[in-house]
């Protein structure tokens, strides 16, 4: 927590900015209709609403979750038991479709949740985000430093958090542009396939590592914790319950590794349905110094995207179909998003503010677009883009003869200044 | 402390046991790959909450009034309990409007009473648990316990002679004692009580009298007023030959330790304190790190983060704004505020709770377990 351990007190941080119609990118400011008054009288309606949910906390919400993971629990159990006999074509059918599902609920609306401590008044010592483990390859502990402090502090602040692209994709036209975003709709693909690995390199910043800015004894000890949990991970569902399964053991083995493949694509798809669709706003480092709560809020609403749909998405998708409630109040049990959910849109639409959301093709077709989209550089005048990704390409070439000659050894440039 | 009648392992090196043990635990070993990153015992919690090896819990088979002020819990145990010495308490864990609020009770139920224990629960004003306790709980609730502990007990040879000193609720662990066999030979009860109303078990105490089991004073403090030390004399006139089990109110006890002290007795007196639960409550107050060693006075707009790290202690954070839950830390005692909300939680040593101290000032005094 390097980058956050100097940082003065955000929740007292009481200084309104000056809004200019452009950016400073040039893009139109969507808050540039708002006077200082009203966007605190935006956070007040807000923190009136938190107290409102907040306060009537009680003894259903606590069952809702219990039964969820009481559920989860039968069905993981149940679909395990049904796989010893996968050699059976339906009991391979059932198996897997029905462990898919609860790995899927597993990481969705129980882990994610109770890590972002939605469940912590309960003050259970067994739902709780100081004590969970998630069916995920990222350890607990590392994903909650680098999700709930970079990705939820400074969501879709360019260039500060690092969910926007997963530093590998290009999704806004402010993003500077490089080679390799030529392939990205290949990367995307195989990120969807491969995500919670992806997560896990990138919880462990392996990036920052290479580049010198995550201190390498600290990414040391990561890299255990995370290796034994993957260990775990992988024993479990490729070793021992095919081992388990006897006659059974491929068909179990492949049962498993379907199911993580689909939980991996499925998750990636809601995620990404998140901050990427088409009227998701992003902002830029300038635009959070001295950000008051009101404005802190706003870039949480305009910054993110809902999906709707039914009971059975929203509890599939851990209830990130509410991302926009998710993001204003991250800490609010997932079960209570659909109830303030009418509220938050009349909200931003009597200030003005676009409210996205729609179904999931919809939304995961508007993200893709733009992931397509920006892999090429942005239209200038005067520029032909076709120039522009053949010299990138013939210098990237270039690049590559002169790092190699002679070693292949990767460069590790010295640890920035700070 | 061992209590008579746990289960000792026995050691043996009976040929057979040993690869009994290998194989129990390789089973074990493999029934956690399987659960991995869950345990084997939260598939088993599915189907008995209650059997041996599960985290300890109990279910509540009675909830019946005690008099006017206060409710007693008829509660069967998990298969781990160990039993209790009398005497004793036990922690139990209630889900308040789904929230766990953890509270001590002296076990008032004979040993040896199969797969059962009862507490008695006298309702406080403002009291979140002796509330529910009183107005919502439900027989077939499952609560979550701690094994009995505390030295509040007789010894294995009860003296001759005793004397029991109580007040209010400071009645229940002696309850506990005097509902074993045997007694002492000699026993005395002096029990205060603001009313005959109010006072607890006062049937069954004037029925251990009338048996001979025992010899009871009552005190009405209403009335009468309350007994002092020196009224001893009057009332239990060999009480220096007495050993005396001591339980009430902080003053009382620390008027008896002084009298005893003043005595030359102070071994022959066994106190049992109830922990103060009403804490001090203020705008900002002196903050404890205790595993630190770090004592810092905290005005009321400065976080517990802050204020520990401008004491020089590295403190867990994150978002600094209260949304990551990087920064929590256990308060064991004292209350905090919320500086968004201005909501307060309290925590007590046998009620700890994590608070975030990136959005948390102390109200009053409070201790941190970092």
């Amino acid at each position: 927590m390097n980058t956050t351990q100097t940082r003065t007190n955000r929740i007292t941080t009481t200084t309104p900015q000056l809004r200019e119609a452009t950016t400073p990118g040039g893009k139109p400011n969507p808050i540039a209709h708002l006077t200082a008054e009203e966007i605190e009288g935006i956070g007040r309606e807000l923190d009136a609403l938190r107290d409102e949910v907040m306060n009537s906390r009680g003894a259903d919400d606590a069952a809702y979750i219990r039964g969820v993971i009481k559920m989860q629990r039968w069905l993981e159990a149940a679909s395990r038991l049904v796989l010893l006999f996968s050699k059976f074509p339906p009991a391979f059918v059932a198996g897997t479709a029905g462990l898919t599902v609860a790995k899927i609920i597993e990481n969705t609306e129980i882990g994610h949740n109770i890590l972002h401590g939605q469940w912590d008044w309960m003050r259970d010592e067994k739902i709780h985000s100081t004590t969970w483990e998630w069916d995920f390859a990222s350890p607990a502990e590392q994903w909650k430093k680098s999700h709930n402090v970079e990705h939820h502090t400074y969501t879709n602040v360019v260039g500060m958090d690092n969910d926007l692209g997963y530093n590998i994709l290009r999704v806004d036209p402010d993003q500077e542009w490089k080679l390799n975003h030529l392939f990205q709709p290949i990367t995307n693909f195989f990120t969807a396939l491969f995500f919670e690995y992806g997560i896990a390199a990138y919880d462990l910043d392996v990036k920052g590592w290479k580049e010198g800015t995550k201190d390498h004894k600290e990414f040391m000890a990561d890299l255990k914790v995370a290796l034994k949990k993957l260990r775990a991970q992988f024993a479990k569902d490729y070793v021992v319950h095919p081992l388990l399964s006897g006659p059974s053991a491929l068909h179990t083995l492949a049962a498993n590794a379907i199911a993580n493949t689909a939980r991996n694509v499925w998750t990636h798809a809601v995620i990404f349905c998140g901050h990427f669709p088409e009227g998701v706003e992003t902002f830029e480092t300038e635009s959070i110094e001295g950000e008051t709560r009101g404005e802190w809020y706003l870039r949480q609403m305009l910054g993110s995207a809902n999906i709707s749909g039914s009971k059975l998405m929203h509890l599939m998708s851990g209830n990130l179909s509410h991302q926009i409630e998710h993001h204003l109040f991250p800490d609010m049990p997932s079960n209570r998003y659909a109830q303030i959910a009418p509220r938050v849109q009349e909200l931003m639409e009597r200030h003005g503010l676009r409210y996205v959301t729609g179904p999931l093709h919809r939304q995961v077709a508007s993200a893709w677009k733009k992931v397509f989209k920006y892999s090429l550089p942005n239209k200038r005048d005067g520029v032909s883009r076709l120039r522009e990704v053949t010299d990138a390409a013939r210098e990237g070439v270039d690049e590559v003869f002169r790092s190699t000659r002679g070693m292949l050894r990767p460069t590790r440039r010295r640890a920035l200044p700070a | 402390m061992t209590a008579p009648g746990a289960a000792q392992p026995k050691a043996s090196s009976r040929a057979g046991v040993r690869p009994i043990a290998l194989l129990g635990r390789g089973l074990r070993t493999l029934a956690g790959a399987l659960a991995t990153p869950l345990v084997p015992e939260d598939f088993l919690d599915l189907i008995d909450p209650l059997r041996s090896g599960a985290d300890l819990r109990g279910r509540v088979l009675a909830v019946e009034p005690e008099g006017p002020g206060a409710t007693t819990l008829t509660i069967r145990p998990g298969r781990g309990w160990r039993p209790h010495r009398p005497g004793q308490y036990t922690r139990i864990g209630f889900d308040v409007d789904g929230v766990r609020r953890w509270r001590a009770y002296s076990i008032t139920s004979p040993v040896g009473l199969p797969g059962i224990i009862t507490v008695t629960v006298r309702a406080i004003d403002g009291g979140i648990v002796s509330h529910y306790v009183r107005d919502e709980l439900r027989p077939g609730t499952v609560v979550h316990l701690d094994q009995a502990t505390g030295d509040f007990v007789l010894p294995d040879a009860p003296p001759p002679a005793a004397l029991f000193l109580t007040a209010g609720s400071g009645l229940t662990p002696v309850m506990g004692m005097l509902r074993n066999r045997p007694l002492p030979a000699d026993v005395v009860v002096v029990h205060s009580a603001p009313t005959r109303r109010e006072s607890l078990f006062l049937d069954e105490l004037s029925a251990l009298h009338d048996d001979g089991h025992i010899r009871l004073v009552t005190r009405f403090t209403a009335d009468e007023g309350i007994l002092r030390p020196a009224d001893l004399d009057s009332v239990v006139p060999d009480w220096r030959d007495r050993h005396t089990w001591a339980c009430g109110p902080t003053a009382m006890l620390d008027d008896a330790q002084a009298h005893w002290e003043a005595a030359g007795l102070a071994d022959r007196l066994h106190t049992e304190r109830f922990r103060p639960t009403v804490h001090a409550v203020g705008d900002g107050g002196a903050m404890t790190l205790a595993r630190s060693g770090v004592t810092v006075d905290v005005d009321a707009s400065t976080t517990m983060l802050d204020a520990g790290e401008d004491a020089g202690v590295l403190m867990p954070s994150g978002c600094r704004m209260g949304i990551c839950f990087n920064c929590v830390l256990p308060l064991v005692e004292g209350s905090v505020r919320d500086l968004r909300t201005g909501d307060l939680t309290t925590a007590t040593p046998e009620d700890p709770v994590l608070v975030q101290t990136c959005v948390s000032a102390p109200a009053g005094p409070c201790r941190l377990n970092h």
